[in-house]
C-alpha cells in the first residue's frame, strides 16, 4: 500500500511539472531501447539464451507448433519449420483484409487456430497463447521493427497516436507525457523509459512471468487511474499499432527481460 | 508442460573449470501469499537440485519459499572425462523433472 501511494505522489510530481513543458517526440536518433536502462546484470540475463526466462516460453511454443490437434492440422503442417516465420513478428500489427482493421500477432495466432485448425482461440495472457507468440516473436529478434509501413494501416496509426497523446484517469496524465518528456527521468527509483515495445513478449522481473504487451498497457492504465480496455477493444490493438511504428528500425528483442 | 534449458559446454580440455547454467520452468509459490477472499494459496517450490556428473553427485542445493519463479542455477565444476551430466529437480506435490547433457572432454 506504501508502495501505491509513493507511485501516485511522484505520478503527481511528473504530472506538476510536465503541465509546464510542452509535449516534444523522441527524435528518431535520440530513441533508446528499454534495454538500455537496465542493469548490465538484466541485459546479460536477456542476451544469454540459457539465462533468459523467456525461452521457457519459446520452448514450450515449440512443442505446440508441431502438436497435432486431435481433428485438423498443427502449426507446422503449413507452416513448417518455426524458422520459416522469421520476419513476421517485427510486422506486427499488421492489417488484415477479411476483417478490414489491424489485428496483432496474438489475434492473428487465434484466427488461424479458429479458421484453419477448427480449435477455440486461446485466453488472453493465456500459457500456450504467450508461447507461440513468445516462439514467432524469437525468429525475428535483431531484426529491425518494421510495423505501419502499409498505407492501409494510417488511420489506425493516428487513432493509437491520439490515445497516445490523450490525458486520461484520475491522475489525468497522458502515454506522452512521461515517455516523450520524461523519459530520462526516474518514476520512483525505476526509469521511466521511452516506451518502444521491442522485445514483446516480456519476461518480467516484477511479473515472475512472461507476458504480453497488452499486459503492460493495461499496467500503465491502471498506473494512471484509467480504466484499461479490453483485450480485444480496438483501441488496444491501435495503441500497440502506433507504438511499434514508433519504433519503427529498431531492433526486435523478443523475448526481452525487463526488470 | 515443464521444461528445462541448460547449459553445458559441449567440449572441454582435462582439468578446465567449466560452468554449467540451469533454468527451471517453475511458479515457486512462497504459501505467503493470500486470496482476494483470504485463503492462503499453498506452497508449490522445487525444494531440492541436484547434478551428478557421470552418476557421482557434483552440486545439489535446497530450495526455499524466497526463490524466483524459474529458478537459474549456476555452479562451476571441473571437466575430468566425457560422459553425461544429469540433473534432476525435485518439489511439492510430486514434482519431479531431470535432464541432461553431454560433454566431450580431450
Amino acid at each position: 500500500m506504501n508502495r501505491l501511494r509513493n507511485i501516485s505522489l511522484s505520478l503527481l510530481a511528473v504530472a506538476a511539472f510536465t503541465s509546464l513543458a510542452e509535449a516534444a517526440e523522441i527524435a528518431p536518433g535520440e530513441r533508446r531501447s528499454g534495454a538500455s536502462f537496465m542493469s548490465v546484470e538484466t541485459l546479460a540475463m536477456q542476451t544469454d539464451a540459457t539465462a533468459n526466462p523467456g525461452m521457457l516460453w519459446v520452448l514450450d511454443g515449440e512443442a505446440l507448433w508441431s502438436r497435432k490437434p486431435v481433428a485438423g492440422r498443427a502449426c507446422a503442417d503449413c507452416h513448417g519449420d518455426a524458422s520459416s516465420m522469421r520476419g513476421v513478428a517485427v510486422r506486427y500489427p499488421a492489417f488484415d483484409e477479411k476483417l478490414n482493421r489491424p489485428v496483432d500477432l496474438e489475434q492473428r495466432v487465434n484466427l488461424c487456430r479458429v479458421d484453419h485448425q477448427q480449435l477455440p482461440p486461446l485466453a488472453d495472457e493465456s500459457r500456450d497463447l504467450l508461447a507461440l507468440t513468445a516462439l514467432i516473436g524469437r525468429q525475428s529478434r535483431g531484426m529491425p521493427i518494421e510495423t505501419g509501413t502499409d498505407s492501409r494501416l494510417q488511420t489506425f496509426i493516428d487513432k493509437g497516436r491520439d490515445a497516445f497523446m490523450r490525458r486520461q484517469g484520475q491522475l489525468n496524465l497522458a502515454c506522452t507525457n512521461c515517455h516523450d518528456d520524461n523519459w530520462d527521468k526516474r518514476l520512483a527509483g525505476s526509469a521511466i523509459t521511452q516506451a518502444h515495445p521491442t522485445g514483446y513478449p516480456v519476461y518480467r522481473l516484477e511479473w515472475q512471468g512472461l507476458g504480453s504487451l497488452k499486459r503492460r498497457l493495461r499496467n500503465c492504465m491502471i498506473g494512471v487511474r484509467a480504466q484499461p480496455y479490453s483485450a480485444d477493444a480496438p483501441e488496444m490493438v491501435e495503441l500497440e499499432l502506433y507504438l511499434m511504428s514508433r519504433a519503427r528500425g529498431m531492433p526486435s528483442e523478443t523475448p526481452a527481460v525487463r526488470p | 508442460m515443464a521444461s528445462a534449458l541448460i547449459n553445458v559446454p559441449a567440449t572441454a580440455k582435462r582439468g578446465d573449470i567449466i560452468e554449467i547454467k540451469t533454468l527451471m520452468s517453475h511458479i515457486m509459490e512462497t504459501g505467503f501469499r493470500h486470496t482476494v477472499t483470504g485463503e492462503v494459496i499453498p506452497r508449490n517450490i522445487i525444494t531440492n537440485f541436484t547434478c551428478r556428473y557421470n552418476g557421482d553427485e557434483v552440486f545439489q542445493a535446497d530450495l526455499f519459499p524466497a526463490f524466483s519463479a524459474n529458478p537459474f542455477i549456476s555452479f562451476f565444476t571441473i571437466a575430468t572425462e566425457s560422459g553425461k551430466f544429469e540433473f534432476q529437480w525435485i518439489g511439492d506435490n510430486g514434482f519431479q523433472e531431470t535432464a541432461s547433457a553431454s560433454i566431450a572432454v580431450t
